[in-house]
């Protein structure tokens, strides 16, 4: 049994990659700029009772309409002589009260109705939904409307209805997330701990609605605070001498020609406060939302940026073949870590032949293969260093055109999901005729012809009515069989696969790799194959490479790596797997954990984990001795012929 | 797909009706007694009574909902008493002119919101995004009543290029382009909210979309960068936008309640403040259904186009 | 792997299901008609001794996982019924959702999206001892110490939030969860599916040791033949919903009976195999709401008569050499017919 699994997890890297929730706030200038606005307003408004203004709501016919600046009324006064400093502060102090009220009110009872619906389901959801459904049918503002016309106007009224015309969206939000949450696995976990339906609604699936409804407040009490003072403005809300920023807007409104300021001044205070909510807003928004967070809405551009030192460029190697990768180095800059995911990789494809790359998650096998093509989303990603020669041509230094250019057309790919690889709003017709069409100047019926001769390659029954099938339509071994078609389109000399039966039952994984094997040697393209999975490989291909922690640990002919490891990693990973037929074959486990490719060890990366490691093994770089021309392994003390891990 | 939309036309009976329930309730629920708030207080009860008896509220609300609805299925709407004309007449003649300003605006923040957030995730990071956000940001901050009255100052008084309110010119007007003349100012003030909303959501959304594995396939196979986004991102994006412009429709028609106020234009939205503070509540029940019924259509145009779009939705 | 000890012969099953049926959807419209209705799971009898381990394995849309939350009280079969200790589970469940809990538990695929991610791995672990058990604080305290213990993880641990776990190590935690409260028996759906080969080995191996040490019964739930095979004293194959095959594990790899349990096993890829059985056509599933008339393999067999198409073959149509091996088929496989090709050369 694994006994250093008793060990502490790798503690996460001190604070560098998960920054605290407020130090990231901080580290935003804008919602940081817009917090300080936000607290200035509010401590100014809370502080009007104790500052030295005058009366607001005293007038004095006598200074009426005095412009800003004069003495004594530094924003000079209104239609009625009354200070509007004095009443600017007021009534901010009643905008933002009855903002915040109108905020919570929506959110509680939006909240509540949306956990109630998205947890309990069934009937109880659809009566609660039908009702929701029914209020928004109303535009919004208009309901407002409709409900201050019944209750009368006046500021509470208007909160009222601006609370209620938002509860709808709350409960809407806050259904779609609880709905999600209680079909996860936790909250049926929690069913069986013996946590009754009340208990795992509050104490397990509120935490994680949490957020949401934070993120939801966040980005609507801006608008709220505009739409009471909205309702106000227009006489519905505050009513005399009671004033909010809205009705101090909607009275200045009438002398606007003679005397701007008096509705210019209010509005830019109601611009203040809700462009400070929402500065402040987004970024709470940024910092909760996990997606945001890990900064992977960064779009990722076309092609993987290449970092490399062009003085050291290495040489193609000698044999020949169609795609020779030298010493490629991609690495990962997440936060302030650098992830080497791929750490100098030597790969050799002839015409023809079909090289598996296998090794565990993180290893970095897929890596290696988008690498090649330049298909590692950037950023994170980039190339750092080494070489890729596609029939000499080293394409880390090729423009993007002629990239563009291989792409699909000498170099193919094939991915691991075949749902989410399609695009699922285009036929596979139209996909598969744009990747033809891409490379080939074919049009019209000649491009229909073959795009169904490609299908009828790739053994897809009525081919020809399959063209206006969406992605959707079809399971998921014929959707592989659509994206092996694509790959194949334009005679590729080099198809690269990425766990491309991973997700496939078994009997249609054997289908699609009997397929895929019937097509290379046909075609007699270059296949560069990349799984997890040993039996896989037999199945497949000529040559085996074993990837761990970014580098290639194993490389030879797959009888030979298969029958006769010599990387104890090798021995060991094919050991640990139940073979069918074998059911007394006691399944040897790895003890441990790869290490994580942002913090590599020195000398051998598997030594951790190694029974034969010496100290000999935690030392310098370990390089890939090859003995012969196919076969090499990089371990100092590789095992022998026969010999156990 | 004429099923669907069959189907969906179907779907919207009992929505309508719905509204219909809603409507009448809202008005049922007043406080007070409508005869009462009609006549003023100084009213006889024997007057009250008989209002009450020739307005149909002495009956159970069930039977006054039937009635009503009866009514309303002939076109009567009630009478408008400020007005002293038909309900359905006035709401008609004002919601053409709300539906000018509002569907001018809607087009607009439709097309710019659609740009401007394509340009900002295209751009991300770069100097057009950041200006974009900060513009989005400062758009949706903005109170539109506020920003009526700030360009009205601007554009109508002190450079005098638009008119300050109205739909047409009082005098020798009428015809398209000085119709074009009086909408600029407020289908633009109308528009601004809802850009911006439509351009942060855009953004949003292509950058999601950019980031799906059939984008990385689009990639592999050798498309050109400006067919990856526009057409292979773009539509995916585009359908998780179209709701949102359905919605934004609800929030452009009842932002020209105060647009309408501030440029004084003929439109619902005026009609119903100036309603609401004379108690005209028929006008005011009447203009609100027929708002909610326009929006509850445009929202199902919005979901089958929508569908049109995806498949997987059919 | 296997239990070398013969399972708790004699008496009466610990979980028996009789003709146990799962339809989804199929509920009435509101305007007239019913909704498309899916058989995940139709007419399953099956019993699990005390003490066996019970292998279910099939492709995904079998109704095995379906299976597995009948079993553990979280759905409820539309048909039949299911008994543990010779009670009824549907009563038994209405009268007290607890004393399930208690004796049932189960293992989810997904070890990190069975963990709450705003719950510390203590309070994760306590809800069980606090809800199913009389236990007072210290009495808790201990267990979950010992619970640590037999899952071989550190006490440190406890104070964590889950994101901060491999998966092999989540997937430790929601078994020692499942052990809590003492369960007689443990439902494994997929437990090792979503790890790297390398931690599978691991869980297997604990797995097996927990069962050894606690006297446990499991159900194992997979798609992988090598792993069930590894596992199992009986293994049930599933297809369509039906089960196709059940037998001692031994007797179901060595001879199997159905032409898609053989299918099954020609397919699975092996190192050091060259050649995978593969049918010639992209044969598939049939369609769930058009389901066919007869066996539901039909279409993808080689045997196939019109008997096959016209009729479903009853659960014990076939019976193998060992009593407790039927199958569902009209036309079995004669042992020597099946498998020589399975067995894969020893690759050490």
């Amino acid at each position: 049994m694994a006994e250093t699994t008793l060990s502490a997890p790798a503690k996460p890297a001190p604070n560098s990659n998960r920054p605290g929730t407020a130090a990231l706030l901080l580290n935003n200038t804008l919602a940081t700029s817009g917090l300080a606005v936000l607290l200035a307003i509010c401590l100014i408004a809370l502080a009007a009772p104790i500052l030295p203004l005058p009366d607001p709501d005293v007038t004095a016919p006598a200074n009426r309409l005095l412009p800003v600046f004069s003495e004594g009324h530094l924003l000079g006064t209104d239609h009625l002589g009354r200070d509007l400093l004095s009443r600017l502060i007021w009534g901010t102090r009643v905008s933002l009260a009855v903002g915040l009220s109108a905020t919570a009110i929506a959110a509680f009872f939006g909240s509540l109705l949306g956990l109630v619906a998205g947890y309990a389901g069934g009937r109880t959801d659809a009566v609660i939904m039908r009702g929701i459904d029914m209020v928004m049918a109303f535009p919004y503002i208009l309901l407002a409307l409709a409900i201050v016309a019944v209750l009368g106007p006046g500021l509470l009224n208007a909160l009222y209805a601006i609370a209620l015309v938002n509860i709808p969206f709350f409960a809407r939000n806050i259904r779609g997330i609880t709905l999600g949450l209680s079909r996860r696995e936790f909250v049926d976990a929690a069913r069986l701990s013996g946590k009754s339906p009340v208990q795992i609604l509050f104490l397990e699936i509120l935490p994680n609605v949490l957020p949401v409804i934070v993120i939801t407040m966040s980005t609507t009490i801006g608008w709220m605070i505009l739409e009471t003072a909205g309702l106000s403005f227009l006489g519905l809300g505050a009513q005399p001498p009671q004033a909010d920023l809205g009705s101090m807007l909607g009275e200045g409104r009438k002398i606007l020609f003679t005397a701007p300021h008096v509705s210019i001044i209010p509005g830019l205070m109601i611009f203040a406060l809700v462009m400070s909510i929402n500065l402040f807003g987004d970024g709470v928004r940024d910092i909760l939302d996990p997606r945001l967070r890990a900064g992977s809405l960064t779009r990722p551009v076309s092609r993987t940026a290449v970092e490399r030192d062009c003085t050291s460029v290495p040489q193609p190697s000698s044999e020949d073949g169609v795609l020779d990768v030298r010493g490629m180095r991609t690495e990962f800059q997440i936060g302030s870590s650098v992830y080497k995911a791929v750490g100098g990789v030597d790969l050799h494809l002839k015409q023809g032949e079909c090289l598996g790359i296998v090794g565990e998650s993180g290893s970095g096998k897929s890596v290696t293969a988008m690498s090649i093509m330049g298909l590692v989303p950037t950023p994170p990603g980039r190339i750092s260093g080494g070489a890729a020669y596609l029939e000499g041509e080293d394409l880390f230094a090729a423009s993007n055109r002629r990239i563009k250019d291989l792409r699909g057309g000498t170099v193919a790919y094939v991915f691991q999901d075949p749902l989410s690889t399609l695009h699922p709003l285009f036929t596979v017709g139209d996909q598969l005729k744009e990747a033809i069409s891409t490379h080939q100047p074919l049009s019209g019926k000649a491009l229909t012809d073959k795009a169904v001769e490609l299908l009828t390659l790739v053994r897809i029954p009525n081919a020809k009515e399959r063209l206006s099938a969406y992605p959707h339509e079809l399971s998921g071994g014929m959707r592989q069989r659509v994206c092996i078609a694509m790959a194949l389109a334009n005679d590729a000399k080099v198809l690269i696969a990425d766990e491309p039966t991973t997700a496939l039952d078994v009997t249609v994984q054997s289908q699609v790799l009997t397929l895929m094997n019937g097509l290379r040697r046909e075609k007699n393209t270059a296949v560069l194959f990349i799984t997890h999975d040993f039996g896989v490989v037999s199945a497949l291909c000529d040559r085996v490479a074993v990837m761990y922690a970014g580098k290639i640990v194993e490389t030879g002919t797959t009888e030979d790596v298969l029958s006769n490891p010599r990387h104890p990693y090798t021995a060991k990973l094919i050991d640990c797997v139940p073979v069918l037929g074998q059911p007394e074959r006691r399944v040897d486990a790895i003890e441990g954990r790869p290490p994580v490719v942002n913090n590599l060890p020195d000398g051998c990366a598997f030594a951790a984990r190694c029974p034969r490691a010496r100290a000999a093994c935690r030392r310098g770089e370990i390089e890939l001795e090859m003995t012969t021309g196919d076969s090499g392994v990089r371990c100092l003390f590789p095992l022998g012929k026969g010999e156990d891990a | 797909m004429a099923g669907y939309i069959a189907k969906r036309l179907l779907a919207a009976i009992p929505v309508l009706f719905g509204l219909t329930i809603i409507v009448f309730l809202i008005m049922a629920m007043i406080p007070g007694d409508p005869a009462t708030a009609i006549l003023g207080s100084y009213a006889t009860p024997e007057n009250v009574a008989k209002l009450n008896k020739d307005l149909g509220l002495d009956k159970t609300l069930v039977e006054q909902y039937l009635i009503w609805i009866g009514n309303l299925f002939e076109g009567d709407l009630g009478r408008s008493y400020t007005l002293n004309r038909p309900v359905l007449d006035e709401v008609l003649e004002r919601f053409s002119a709300t539906l000018i300003l509002a569907g001018t605006a809607l087009v607009l923040c439709s097309i710019l919101g659609l740009i401007a957030g394509i340009i900002s995730a295209v751009r991300q990071y770069g100097w057009a995004d950041k200006a974009i956000t900060l513009l989005v940001l400062i758009g949706i901050s903005t109170p539109s009543f506020w920003l009526g009255l700030l360009l009205i100052l601007v554009f109508a008084v002190n450079l005098k290029l638009f008119p300050v309110s109205g739909m047409y010119a009082i005098y020798g007007g009428g015809d398209l382009p000085d119709l074009l003349h009086h909408l600029a100012l407020p289908a633009f003030t109308l528009s601004v909210v809802a850009t911006g909303v439509i351009a942060r959501l855009t953004r949003t959304a292509m950058l999601e979309v950019l980031r799906q594995d059939y984008i990385r396939t689009a990639r592999a196979k050798g498309l050109s960068e400006r067919k990856v986004i526009y057409k292979h991102a773009f539509k995916s994006a585009l359908v998780s936008i179209i709701p949102v412009i359905g919605i934004q429709a609800g929030f452009v028609i009842g932002g020209a309640v105060y647009i309408e106020t501030v440029f004084q234009w003929p439109g619902i939205g005026s009609m119903l403040v100036k309603a609401i503070s004379t108690r005209d509540l028929l006008l005011v029940q009447g203009g609100v259904l027929v708002v909610a019924a326009a929006y509850v259509l445009f929202n199902l145009l919005a979901d089958v186009v929508q569908t049109l779009l995806d498949p997987r939705l059919r | 792997m296997n239990q070398q000890s013969p399972p708790g012969t004699g008496g009466a099953p610990l979980l028996a299901m009789t003709d146990i049926e799962r339809v989804f959807g199929g509920e009435r419209k509101l305007f007239g008609g019913h909704n498309p209705a899916v058989h995940a799971v139709q007419g399953v009898s099956l019993d699990v001794k005390r003490g066996e381990t019970l292998g279910v394995v099939g492709e995904s849309g079998c109704g095995k996982s379906t299976l597995a939350r009948l079993v553990t009280g979280l759905d409820h079969p539309t048909a039949g019924t299911i008994t543990f200790e010779g009670q009824d589970l549907g009563a038994l469940s209405r009268k007290d959702r607890k004393a399930l809990a208690s004796k049932v538990q189960y293992v989810f695929q997904d070890p990190v999206a069975s963990l709450n991610p705003r719950k510390t791995i203590r309070s994760i672990l306590e809800a069980p001892l606090k809800h199913l058990t009389r236990l007072d604080a210290d009495g808790r305290e201990k267990r979950l110490a010992d619970m640590l213990q037999a899952v071989n993880l550190s006490p440190e641990f406890l104070e964590r939030y889950p994101h901060e776990f491999s998966g092999g190590q989540a997937q430790r935690i929601g078994i020692a969860r499942a052990l809590a409260a003492k369960p007689e028996l443990i439902v494994l759906d997929e437990p090792v599916s979503a790890l790297d080969v390398s931690v599978q080995a691991q869980v297997l191996n604990l797995l097996d040791d927990l069962k050894a040490q606690f006297g446990l019964t499991y159900i194992f739930i997979s798609h992988d033949l090598s792993v069930v095979e590894s596992v199992s004293d009986r293994v049930a194959v599933m297809y369509f919903g039906r089960l196709a095959e059940v037998g001692p594990a031994r007797e179901v790899f060595r001879a199997p009976l159905h032409p898609y349990t053989d299918l099954l096993m020609r397919s699975a890829p092996a190192p050091g195999r060259h050649n995978l059985m593969s049918e010639d056509a992209a044969a598939e599933l049939p369609d769930p709401y058009n389901p066919p008339k007869g066996c539901a393999f039909a279409a993808r067999c080689g045997q196939a008569t019109s008997l096959c198409l016209a009729e479903k073959p009853a659960p014990d149509a076939a019976k193998g050499t060992d009593d407790a091996h039927f199958a569902a088929c009209h036309h079995p496989l004669a042992p020597a017919e099946a498998v020589k090709a399975n067995v894969a050369p020893d690759t050490t």
